[in-house]
């Protein structure tokens, strides 16, 4: 089964023609999707890095988990939406893009990663082994820039 | 010299061809440049939260500064490294681009309102150190630090585009 002819649905959707018949709409929704960028990189490397053993190493990692959240899921909100959006406007470009399958590749395991293991992992109490802190830590952040660098990447190609 | 003499004379030094030529070295140093925005604007964020009073209440301001801080400054010297080979690589057009003059002039904007609250709101750090809600001074310098770095990375991603270059500039 090919996915692509729900890839050429969405090139030929509304939003997807009304985005790539504008001239600005596409570089404003990417800034969004920068933006975001920086607020869930920041939201993850606090709760990553105290795991790792820096950053604010003398709060515990419950807290910091507990305060990054909200802005976490706030971020990822801005970047599903916007990254709909944009993928919209060139999904054949997307669908013949190895970049775009490669970030597709990190994505998922990235979000079922963040919200399963490592959800689990930095809301433990103390008592938590520090290489498995630390385990959790490097996947995430291997993950997440194997979903960033590709990202990047889906413009470089085609 | 001018400084569009200079942008003239840079870019047509060798190592600028190359990088401005090269197939795989440009989009690299790209990359790092648009990836490090998680690394120092990021954790600049995360600071500029607390300042605002929104999130990590219970964490000493001071404590925030001196842990993440070290990371938002490796990103920077990262971000200012590859931010200046990228213009290495194109200096006659960006120069001359608007998108990158607004965010040069926000740059300038962004560094003074650091230098203001380091000079004055922060040394009285051990008197709000604590508070969930910072005071006036460390609040606005934090809300000016969030819409100037956001016009900032908007105003980046636009030096892509040349809506507004003059006729004849690559």
């Amino acid at each position: 089964m090919s996915l692509l002819p729900y890839f050429e649905w969405c090139e030929n959707s509304a939003v997807g023609g009304a985005i790539r018949g504008s001239l600005w709409l596409f570089p404003v929704i990417e800034s969004f999707h920068l933006l975001a960028l920086a607020l869930i990189g920041g939201a993850i490397l606090v709760v990553d890095l105290r795991l790792l053993g820096l950053g604010l190493r003398r709060q515990p990692v419950r807290l910091l988990a507990r305060e990054a959240q909200p802005w976490l899921v706030g971020g990822l909100v801005v970047m599903v939406v916007s990254g709909i959006l944009l993928f919209a406007s060139e999904a054949i470009k997307c669908y013949y893009s190895p970049a775009f399958w490669s970030k597709m590749t990190f994505l998922f395991p990235a979000m079922v990663f963040t919200f399963t293991v490592r959800r689990r992992v930095a809301a433990a109490e103390a008592g938590l082994r520090p290489w498995r802190g630390k385990l959790v830590a490097a996947v995430s952040l291997i993950l997440w820039s194997g979903v960033g660098a590709s990202g990047r990447w889906i413009g470089f190609s085609g | 010299m001018s400084l569009i003499g200079f942008c003239q004379w840079l870019e047509k030094t060798p190592w600028s061809i190359a990088l401005h030529e090269s197939l795989w070295v440009y989009p690299i140093v790209e990359s790092v440049h648009v990836l490090t925005l998680c690394l120092f604007l990021g954790t600049a964020v995360m600071l500029d939260l607390r300042l605002l009073g929104v999130t990590m209440r219970q964490v000493r301001v001071s404590e925030v500064v001196a842990r993440l801080v070290p990371w938002t400054v490796a990103g920077l010297a990262l971000m200012l490294l590859s931010g200046a080979l990228l213009f290495y690589a194109i200096p006659v057009r960006t120069y001359l681009n608007i998108f990158f003059r607004i965010k040069v002039a926000m740059l300038l904007g962004a560094a003074l309102n650091v230098w203001v609250f380091h000079a004055r709101v922060y040394r009285r750090v051990g008197e709000w150190d604590l508070d969930p809600v910072p005071p006036k001074g460390a609040r606005v310098a934090a809300g000016l630090s969030l819409v100037l770095w956001a016009g900032i990375v908007v105003a980046g991603r636009m030096i892509a585009y040349n809506w507004f270059d003059p006729p004849g500039v690559h």
